[in-house]
């Protein structure tokens, strides 16, 4: 079977970010996004340590430790760009000031449930950061992860059996096979990854899914 | 004459006792007060509960402290790290207590203490296992989760440059929890890069007023610097 790359699927996301949109991008594959944003697309990269505005990596040897992102990597800040508290930061999120999380999932449910902060293993130690706040955090909260597990158990499914992150916060989800919103009527295939069919893609989807509204786009 | 610089950080943490709850600024390491925490682990007190968004990396800083076996409690949101090895080994042995907290409501539970806030409803973390037990309401159509604050006895913090008065000012991300521990304890703490004249900080660009901080410590080099040369 034919996937999408991570790359791809990062480059497929980028396509959903507009101009002048406020982005929150989790730690992990979503951050790969930032590199498929086009140079003449003016977007706000939000990091929830404190920052408007981030931009690239700087140059090895150029790393400033008083400058970082969520994930405590060394980055940079854009011309017009700003630091503020973490208060201030989680209100952008809580307020609903920003337009778009993009997150990592283990699970998402049919009614956009999001099960990503902790495996619920008993001997794991529990983290969560941000993950519970950036869930409830934006307008618009779109997931990437694979659309099977390893063992080839759908990552969409009917409840989440891992410990909930957000209740119902999910509104598109970008796997390596398909483009899928989240909406009240259930969830909706937007695209399919060339050579899949709707019915494949639903055989391995743990959840009913619904026939794209328009023509299917391949890509 | 209204002077609330202090000769080293020994002096600034001498009164810290057993027991206290003590909110340690810091995401990672920008930000981190390793002097003052430095100082506090020479100090000895035990029993302490530590507020901090993490658990400690390496060995130095906040986890030397937690490795020193002074802390029976943290409340943070991160504390699983690549290099939290002295907390993790502290936490399966049962001998520290955590209370995890998604990393909004712990900066919010902050906020809320230092502005008086008796308590508050969050969106965050509804219908997860972190708000089990906890009163929820629905207010418009939208479910909160009822959180209160915390308080603390002491917050360390560091920031960039700091005047007699106490009026402070902080450099890029390392900002982070600085600002609103500084209202949320009965005595702040701060160490700084640089001492300046009063009326040297623009007073339109101050951003923790002086009436937040109790003590302000100067120290010799810049421990971010130090930090990021050793990692």
């Amino acid at each position: 079977m034919k996937r999408w790359t991570r790359e791809q699927m990062a480059a497929r996301v980028a396509l959903d970010i507009h101009e002048g949109e406020y982005v929150n991008l989790g730690i992990g594959l979503p951050t790969s996004v930032a590199n498929h944003l086009p140079r003449d697309r003016e977007v706000f990269l939000h990091s929830e340590n404190g920052v408007l505005g981030m931009g690239p990596a700087p140059p090895q040897g150029e790393e400033d430790f008083d400058l970082i992102n969520a994930g405590k990597q060394p980055v940079t800040l854009l011309p017009g760009g700003c630091y503020f508290h973490h208060a201030d930061s989680f209100a952008m999120m809580r307020g609903g000031h920003l337009d778009i999380c993009v997150l990592g999932a283990f699970q998402v449910s049919a009614t956009g449930d999001l099960a990503n902060w902790h495996t619920g293993a008993p001997d794991a130690i529990p983290a969560v950061g941000g993950a519970m706040d950036l869930a409830i955090g934006a307008k618009r909260i779109l997931v990437m992860m694979e659309h099977q597990t390893k063992s080839g158990e759908s990552k969409l499914v009917p409840r989440c059996t891992y410990p909930l992150t957000g209740v119902g916060c999910v509104t598109r989800v970008y796997t390596d096979l398909a483009v899928i919103d989240i909406t009240p009527e259930g969830a909706r295939v937007v695209e399919i990854v060339a050579g899949l069919s709707f019915e494949e893609l639903q055989r391995i989807t743990a959840v009913p899914l619904l026939e794209p509204l328009a023509t299917t786009v391949n890509i | 004459m209204i002077d609330k610089i202090v000769p080293s950080v020994d002096h600034a943490v001498a009164d810290i006792p057993d027991g206290a709850t003590v909110m340690i600024g810091g995401f990672g390491t920008a930000g981190i007060p390793f002097a003052l925490i430095d100082a506090l682990i020479r100090r000895g007190a035990r029993d302490l509960t530590i507020v901090n968004n993490n658990a400690g990396n390496a060995d130095t800083g906040l986890a030397a402290l937690l490795k020193a076996r002074q802390v029976r409690k943290i409340i943070c949101s991160f504390p699983r790290q690549t290099d939290s090895w002295v907390f993790d080994a502290l936490y399966r042995a049962g001998e520290i207590e955590l209370e995890l907290v998604p990393q909004g409501n712990l900066a919010e539970r902050i906020r809320a203490a230092g502005a008086g806030i008796g308590a508050f409803y969050t969106p965050t973390a509804y219908g997860t296992p972190l708000a089990q037990g906890k009163e929820t309401r629905l207010i418009d159509g939208r479910h909160y989760v009822l959180e209160y604050p915390i308080h603390a006895d002491y917050a360390l913090i560091k920031a960039l440059k700091g005047d007699r008065w106490g009026n402070l000012v902080y450099r890029k991300t390392a900002r982070n929890f600085g600002p609103i521990m500084a209202s949320a304890a009965k005595c702040t703490i701060a160490e700084v890069s640089e001492i300046v004249e009063l009326g040297a900080l623009d007073p339109e660009c101050v951003v923790t007023p002086g009436i937040f901080v109790k003590r302000v410590v100067p120290i010799r080099g810049d421990a971010s610097t130090a930090t990021a040369n050793a990692a």
